[in-house]
């Protein structure tokens, strides 16, 4: 027989080493995230996925999936949590929606949407941060880097380079370029590197691309997160 | 003309009267006027109390973000905006004008009709309308589109379709009422599908009917008051704006065309690319709004008038028949070579609400919206100028972007910019000649702003709920102590609260 824990009183079926949040999504149950990735060791650092196991709270993307565990995702308490979560996040930088490129497609404002966030709610910091748009194909806008390390983990475990590392602590915490000048130029990213494509905001873009999708045809303008990230995930993770 | 009133030789002992802020006008303004001990006029200002800056805000971002970024300096035209800008960073990629994909060209037309059409219905019957069909000294109670809607109530009901009639154009182009996106450097991200095109044919006929039965109407107001209505704020001024090759009515894109009092040909076809060489900037200590002006006429006589009033003024002929038999009928009017009455803003801007419903007709029988070739390319440049005759006048963007696609410099001269001048103007007419020497009342006053808002000025280009402007009028004495104070509610309710 399988083993099993449950999430919201659903029983859910594991294998073992498996985290609670790939356990989760295999059986096509969401939990929100942003640094977690399926292709990609946890780094559990957004703690959006936070859930109660057995009264505790940990986050799914790093906890291992046990025998026994009853897990609570679904609850006004976690929602309330990660609400207040992601809007840290937003006030913590400067991600002004209606003006920028990735709306639409940006998951830290779907996430948002999803959590049903309304406002800021806390004061903006208003941090003042760069553009580095020195590479003729690819550019950064630290205004929104949420210091998710994906990029850090795409360049290293995918395309066998090492151009992102993150770099500071509690407010002076940046993410940094392997390159002696600092500039993005001088790094050996290309366009076609998983770390140009898989930033969940709108932080490592590429250029001359924005705006080309219309309206209606955005990926979270028919369909809100939770649906998007496991038509995605969930084959991959029932593998 | 009545310059002299800008600034009074002696303001000691002048009472002063602020009306602020402007109502039914987009953004924060508000009058000053300083009267002496028999009330007449001393000195009439138009004062621009906001600034937003933007300018500096956009340095600094790539420049495929300008035509979103821009669309919210404006919250009522935020869609000429939008195109002006791409018109400036087509050019930083290489693309000219005449290098656009026809289907591109047309697409940023037909969106941009929307806009001029919408924006046009909305001046007129919820923000003019009221003035115009109760008189200027009407009740306040009566100064609104509620008021219009109960005594008018078709005239209503069709200045409220026709809004969204052009909010749903502006919706199938560029994917929302509001801030939506459709220009992209070089081209637009979508065509229109047969679906979206026609839905917005089922009711362009009815748009049509109306948009001409508004023209009729508004001359018929107009003629049957003429002597009044060709004095009121009426000032002798310059037009500026852009043109067709041929020197037909033009919104989207031509040539620079200003014309003097007399209609004499100042400047023509002039390439904006290089509107610096023609015009420039002048900064005044009272008011964060500069004063633009022609360079070959100087400071003192060379500001111009902007909009409605100057292009239905500056054009040869208007290439749709129902709007061009209306502007035959308006300048026949006159009997000079410019209309030059303030009023008649009113009825230059439902010609151009006539032949914006007509040429949305004309686009969406072109195949080409639904075409399929939507960008093109060409080499990177440094520098990007846009123009495009906004719903209130020419509106220039100019931007400059460094080897990285960053903005270093931009520079915006909006259309109620270079109404500055001859705003004031109309301010100090209406003082001296229909103030000046009476005991000041709220209904009298409300004549400053009738004058203020035939220009349609969007004075911060901030968003304000239609009608909810509170307006606060007090009058002082020569010590500077407060004897008369009346107060506007936002709900529309007046009071005269008690002081001392
Ligand atoms: S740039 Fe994007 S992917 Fe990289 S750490 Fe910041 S938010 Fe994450
Ligand atoms: S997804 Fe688990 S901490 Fe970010």
């Amino acid at each position: 027989m399988s083993k099993s824990i449950t999430i919201d009183g659903n029983t859910v079926p594991f294998e073992e080493g498996q985290t609670i949040m790939e356990a989760a999504t295999a059986a096509g149950v969401y939990i929100p995230h942003l640094c977690h990735h399926l292709e990609f060791a946890p780094h559990g650092s957004c703690k959006l996925c936070n859930v109660k196991v057995n009264g505790r709270v940990c986050s799914a993307c790093t906890f291992p999936a046990m025998e026994g565990q009853e897990v609570l995702n679904n609850t006004q308490e976690l929602t309330d949590d990660r609400q207040k979560i992601t809007q840290m996040l937003f006030v913590e930088g400067n991600h002004f929606c209606p003006s920028c490129e990735k709306t639409g497609n940006c998951q830290l404002q779907a996430v948002a949407y999803h959590l049903n966030m309304l406002d800021d709610h806390y004061p903006l910091f208003f941090p003042t941060r760069k553009v580095d748009a020195s590479h003729a194909e690819v550019m950064i806008d630290h205004n929104r880097c949420i210091f998710c390390t994906l990029c850090v983990r795409a360049s290293q475990q995918k395309d066998g380079k090492d151009v992102f590392a993150i770099s500071g602590r509690g407010l002076k915490k940046h993410l940094i370029v392997n390159a002696q000048s600092g500039l993005l130029k001088d790094t050996d990213i290309e366009a076609t590197d998983q770390a140009a494509h898989i930033c969940p905001t709108g932080a490592i873009l590429i250029k001359h691309t924005a705006y080309q999708v219309p309206i209606g045809e955005r990926i979270y303008d028919h369909k809100q997160i939770d649906q998007v990230s496991l038509e995605k995930e969930h084959d991959q993770h029932g593998k | 003309m009545y310059q002299h009133l800008e600034t009074a030789k002696n303001t000691e002992n002048l009472k002063r009267i602020v009306v602020d802020p402007v109502s039914r006008v987009e953004g924060h303004g508000k009058v000053t006027l300083l009267l002496d001990a028999d009330n007449k006029v001393q000195q009439a200002r138009l004062h621009i109390v906001e600034f937003r800056g933007f300018e500096r805000f956009i340095q600094g971002r790539p420049y495929w973000e300008l035509p979103v970024l821009v669309q919210r300096l404006c919250g009522i035209c935020p869609v000429s905006h939008h195109l002006a800008a791409a018109k400036a960073i087509d050019q930083l990629v290489g693309i000219d004008p005449e290098n656009l994909p026809v289907s591109a060209d047309k697409l940023r037309r037909l969106l941009h009709f929307g806009q001029v059409f919408q924006s046009h219905a909305l001046h007129f019957f919820h923000l003019s309308s009221p003035d115009l069909l109760f008189g200027f000294e009407s009740d306040i109670s009566k100064r609104s589109i509620v008021a219009v809607l109960g005594a008018y109530p078709d005239l209503g009901v069709q200045g409220v379709k026709m809004r969204k009639y052009g909010q749903e154009v502006i919706r199938m182009v560029s994917g929302k009422r509001i801030h939506g996106t459709c220009a992209i450097p070089g081209g637009v991200n979508k065509s229109l599908t047969k679906a979206e095109r026609d839905y917005l044919l089922e009711d362009i006929d009815q748009m049509i009917e109306w948009s001409a039965a508004s023209v009729a109407l508004i001359k018929k107001v107009h003629c049957s008051n003429l002597p009044y209505y060709d004095d009121f704020a009426t000032i002798r001024s310059n037009y500026l704006g852009l043109t067709k090759p041929d020197g037909a009515l033009e919104l989207y894109h031509g040539g620079i065309r200003a014309k003097n009092a007399n209609g004499g040909t100042i400047i023509d076809h002039v390439d904006y690319c290089k509107y610096n060489d023609y015009i420039h900037e002048e900064v005044r200590s009272w008011t964060y709004m500069k004063f633009p002006y022609l360079l070959s006429l100087g400071r003192e006589n060379g500001w111009y008038r902007v909009g409605p009033l100057a292009r239905v003024n500056n054009c040869d002929y208007i290439n749709t028949p129902l709007a061009e038999a209306a502007r035959v009928e308006f300048k026949a009017h006159s009997n000079e070579a410019m209309v030059h009455s303030t009023l008649a803003f009113h009825w230059a801007r439902l010609i151009e609400t006539l032949h914006c419903a007509e040429s949305i007709k004309t686009l969406l029988n072109d195949p080409d919206i639904m075409g399929h070739d939507l960008v093109a390319q060409g080499e990177k440049r440094y520098e990007g100028v846009g123009v495009i005759e906004a719903p209130r006048g020419t509106l220039f963007h100019h931007y400059q972007v460094d080897e990285n696609d960053i903005v270093t410099k931009a520079n915006l001269i909006v259309s109620t910019t270079s109404n500055n001048m001859a705003m004031n103007e109309s301010v100090r007419q209406v003082a001296a000649e229909y103030l000046s020497g009476q005991e000041l009342t709220e209904p009298l006053l409300n004549n400053l702003e009738v004058a203020i808002r035939a220009y349609d000025p969007c004075l911060s280009c901030a968003t304000h709920a239609m009608g909810k402007m509170p307006l606060q009028l007090e009058l002082i004495d020569e010590e500077g102590n407060l004897i008369d104070k009346l107060v506007k509610h936002s709900s529309g309710q007046i009071e005269r609260p008690s002081h001392g």
